[in-house]
């Protein structure tokens, strides 16, 4: 496991290099002047040329990448043109919402998508399954943004049982936090449950007639226990990898979810940013959820590994 | 395999909201760019089955006409991932050489969640149909690079290809001839994922308004215009969602009904019984 | 003990009705081995897992036909009373100890589990059985093993725990289906052993099903052999061995490697594929791959009749027709060898 765990890891670097010469070139090959982007078109050349060589513009492209790299090591992801912060200090005031929603949102999908599956695979032989397939189906199918208005429209106008905007945070209370974030908890919970829920069936379908099963069956196990016990836990370790891939769609989707529930996270200080033209501010986000997402995959690839004892031993 | 009921009826609602689409211009009774300020924010009625815009626009002419750019961009995007992926995955699958190199630039292009990745570059590149195109593409190839590559690790090993290979066939004729056929249905299951995905991506990025110019109906530009108008006029935020939600479900399905019919083994639990009894075997040898 | 009336199991598949296991009708007494032998998909598999009543249901329904054991018939019993007997009267050992045992649990675990589902008994007591379990089926080290993932076992130890697992209960019939097919030639002796000294010990009854005629012989008193469905010749081992009366018995038997064969013929296959069990040939279902078929054959489907006290086959050839078709196959082999040298 340590053997497996030191490589998981290795092979994080070459990675987290190919992502930052990514947002490093998503800005600086873009068409046009950086600075005159900031400036805006009816600036003054000496303006331009002051602010180039503030931030370095005038070097070479690779020497300004190297710069950047650097600083990045040091925890100095540069400064916001918008309000001058310094952009590791704008992320963090920002990082609290962003993740008590993911946090939510994860536990909601897993909570309600578990049962699911379970449920669907005892009752494989019934109507039930293709129903839960199209349902699932048309999980994926629904846009995010439109799920949260008509969410909104429902439950925050016509019936108003939540509030449809805000964030309080965890230390004003717990009732209160849960209170502002389970609405678009629910709008992200929505989409990522169908995925989980229909890759859980799928593998304890897969699961469900394999020898092991027979021999649990074979020894007088009730059918309950061999799905729970038996099937449940070899399904699981396949699923871990799609968790991956739900998060990913839960960090795409708090960005839109931010924006409409007006929940001050990162994902609305990205939208900002791109609004305002804060070239800077938007690289840190990007770069900084790039950096969580590979960091939450690489947890997940060991999630997987303490899963399968056939790893954890290796 | 558009000879299954359950195939075919998504198949032909896209073709039909095809031709509706490009053809609008003739059967629509009210022009949908027609203004008429004494006719805003009407609901639903015989006259404008989705009722009316803040501009007083019929809703089901500008849903219709929306379509175009939508399903432009889902279709360019899926044929672009499409081309580059099958390419790049080819490569990757084939040449040992080349695999580390190509896998470690995807994988980094992975690390970001593809509708971020797709909201920075077009924050970089300014928002436009073709800029939208570009980013959206460049968010999902990767993901067609890994499909093609792993098909092509399990394809490559058979014993044709080598075969194939023994006998001097070049190795561009032994990728097209041999290995890309025998990846194809991966190929189509995943490109028609990637349509949907596009669609989707499309009017989330022109919802918040970073995406295809504000003048040119898409279903996300009508979305990111009705917001305002939620609770006074749901119908306008409804209907176009409803095509959204329609057309990519037709999408997933028809990927979904797809894989089923390329994979024998993927929903025949019934059908893989008989194996047992087409295997020939010698007792006791 | 248990007796098996006119079994009929059916597979609905989409191709249409498989008659897997079609009137099939023997018994089984305390402590006797009795040995199933046929082909692959000659129905074997299904006859063991109906008197489980493991099928998976649908596809699989039974007609007809009743499965006795000590006087109830399986295939009546709620779902509840059957997890009563299975693992505890009746267990299974099965073909393939790789993917037998779940890998994400311990050994001990697993067998605990066997021991806990029957037995109301501590944790303690629990583990203390499987120990003795592991011991009974010759695993060195038990205490340590039970901690142990399956991956960490080989083939041939793996079977053993699944033999532990299955003796778990103290059964008093222990099915195995092709229990040592999937492993190495020492090891199945092993295995072998290992069963008949359980037997001994515990006087448990063995259904062994196996395509294998050595194995069979070696382990078996009874034997039933078993062509697409249908039991074709049954017997004692001596019937089968030495007085065998039914051409596929008399092919399986053929192309069995002889050590001691001065005749040196080469291996003996039997032409052709076992019967489309969804429409079977019409006659004898092995007539089309039979050497000694008839016109009759094609048409006459034959039934079990007496040979001898206890034997039985199902084949229109008389004894005398029997034996001198098998004289004419073997001159004319001989021939053709020569022609070979």
């Amino acid at each position: 496991m340590l053997h497996y765990t030191m490589r998981r890891i290795l092979a994080m670097i070459p990675v987290l290099f190919i992502v930052s010469v990514i947002v490093f070139m998503i800005v600086h090959l873009t068409p046009g002047n950086p600075a005159f982007l900031i400036l805006g078109e009816d600036s003054s050349p000496e303006a331009v040329e002051q602010l180039e060589q503030q931030l370095g513009l005038d070097q070479p492209k690779v020497i300004q990448y190297f710069d950047w790299l650097k600083n990045i090591f040091i925890g100095d992801l540069g400064q916001s043109i918008y309000s001058e912060e310094s952009v590791t200090q704008i992320i963090s005031e920002r990082i609290g919402p962003t993740f008590s929603l993911m946090i939510i949102s994860i536990l909601l999908t897993l909570i309600i998508a578990i049962p699911i599956a379970i449920f669907i695979v005892w009752k494989r032989n019934t109507f039930l399954d293709p129903l839960f397939l199209s349902g699932s189906l048309l999980g994926t199918s629904i846009p995010e943004f439109w799920l949260a208005l008509l969410l909104v429209l429902g439950f925050g106008v016509s019936i108003p049982i939540f509030p449809v905007a805000g964030y309080i945070p965890l230390t004003d209370g717990f009732l209160s936090w849960i209170h502002h974030l389970l609405l678009p908890s629910i709008v992200l919970a929505a989409v990522e449950v169908g995925l989980i829920a229909r890759m859980l069936r799928d593998s304890m379908l897969e699961s469900v007639n394999q020898d092991y099963t027979k021999t649990a069956r074979g020894k007088g196990v009730k059918e309950r226990k061999v799905l729970m016990k038996h099937v449940f836990s070899n399904a699981l370790i396949p699923t871990t990898t799609v968790v991956g891939v739900t998060i990913a769609g839960l960090l795409g989707g708090t960005v839109i979810i931010e924006t409409i529930f007006t929940i001050p996270g990162i994902g609305q200080l990205l939208i900002d940013s791109i609004h305002r033209r804060d070239y800077p501010v938007i690289q840190g986000v990007i770069l900084f959820i790039a950096f969580i997402y590979v960091l939450i995959n690489l947890l997940v690839d060991l999630l997987y590994a303490f899963l399968d004892p056939r790893i954890r031993y290796d | 395999m558009l000879r299954k009921k359950r195939n075919l009826i998504p198949f032909l609602f896209l073709i039909l909201l095809f031709l509706a689409t490009i053809t609008a211009s003739w059967w629509l009774p009210v022009s949908p760019s027609f203004m008429d300020s004494s006719l805003r924010l009407m609901a639903p009625s015989s006259e404008h089955w989705f009722g009316t815009d803040h501009f007083g626009r019929d809703i089901f002419g500008q849903t219709i006409i929306a379509a175009r750019v939508s399903l432009l961009v889902g279709f360019t995007v899926a044929l672009l991932s499409t081309i580059l992926g099958t390419v790049t995955g080819l490569i990757a699958g084939y040449y040992k050489k080349l695999d580390s190199i190509i896998m470690r630039i995807i994988d980094g292009m992975l690390a970001f969640p593809s509708l971020l990745l797709a909201l920075a570059l077009v924050a970089a590149l300014g928002g436009s149909i073709t800029n939208i195109i570009i980013a959206l593409t460049f968010s999902f190839w990767p993901v067609m690079t890994r499909v093609v590559r792993s098909s092509v690790l399990q394809v490559k090993n058979i014993q044709y290809v080598e075969a194939a290979k023994t006998s001097g066939v070049k190795d561009p004729v032994i990728l097209s001839r041999y290995i890309l056929p025998n990846v194809l249905s991966p190929i189509i299951v995943q490109g028609t994922f990637i349509f949907a995905k596009s669609i989707l991506a499309e009017a989330a990025l022109s919802f918040l308004g970073v995406g295809v110019e504000p003048s040119i109906p898409t279903w996300g530009n009508m979305l990111q215009e009705a917001q305002i108008y939620m609770t006074m006029a749901p119908w306008f935020s409804i209907f176009p969602g409803i095509f959204i939600v329609i057309t990519v479900l037709a999408l997933n399905i028809l990927g979904d009904g797809l894989r089923d019919a390329f994979d024998p083994y993927a929903k025949g639990k019934k059908k893989a019984k008989r194996r047992p009894f087409k295997r020939k075997e010698q007792i006791a040898s | 003990m248990l007796e098996v009336k006119n079994l009929k199991a059916h597979i609905d598949t989409a191709d249409g009705v498989v008659k897997a296991v079609d009137g099939v009708s023997f018994t089984i007494k305390p402590g006797e081995t009795v040995g199933i032998v046929g082909e692959s998909g000659s129905g074997k598999s299904v006859l063991a897992h109906s008197i489980m009543q493991l099928n998976p249901k649908p596809p699989t329904f039974y007609p007809e036909g009743e499965i006795l054991f000590e006087g109830k018939n399986l295939l009546q019993l709620k779902e509840k009373e059957l997890q009563n007997i299975r693992g505890n009267e009746i267990a299974m050992v099965y073909q393939d100890p790789m993917s037998s045992l779940n890998p994400v649990f311990k050994i001990g675990d697993q067998l605990m589990e066997a021991i806990l589902t029957h037995q109301h008994m501590p944790k303690s007591k629990a583990k203390m059985r499987a120990i003795e379990l592991l011991t009974d089926v010759g695993i060195p080290d038990p205490e340590k093993r039970l901690n142990a993932y399956p991956h960490q076992f080989s083939g041939g130890m793996r079977q053993r725990v699944l033999i532990a697992i299955a003796l778990a209960c103290n059964p008093k019939i222990l099915i195995a289906d092709e229990p040592t097919t999937a492993l190495d030639v020492t090891i199945q002796a092993q295995i072998l052993e290992l069963m008949k000294s359980i037997q001994d010990k515990y006087g448990t009854a063995i259904v062994l099903i196996s395509h294998d005629l050595g194995v069979i012989a070696q382990m078996a008193e009874k034997v039933l052999v078993m062509y697409s469905g249908r039991i074709v010749e049954k017997g004692s081992v001596e019937d089968i061995f030495y007085h065998t009366s039914m051409p596929y018995t008399w092919s399986l038997l053929r192309s069995l490697p002889q050590i001691d064969a001065e005749s040196r013929h080469r291996l003996f296959n039997i032409e052709g594929q076992p019967p489309n069990l969804i429409h079977p040939p019409n006659g004898c279902n092995f007539h089309p791959r039979c050497p000694f078929a008839t016109e009759q054959c094609k048409m006459v489907d034959p039934e079990l009749t007496k040979r001898s006290a206890n034997h039985y086959a199902a084949c229109l050839l008389s004894e005398v027709e029997f034996k001198e078709g098998k004289k004419r196959i073997e001159n004319a082999e001989k021939e053709g060898g020569l022609k070979h040298v």
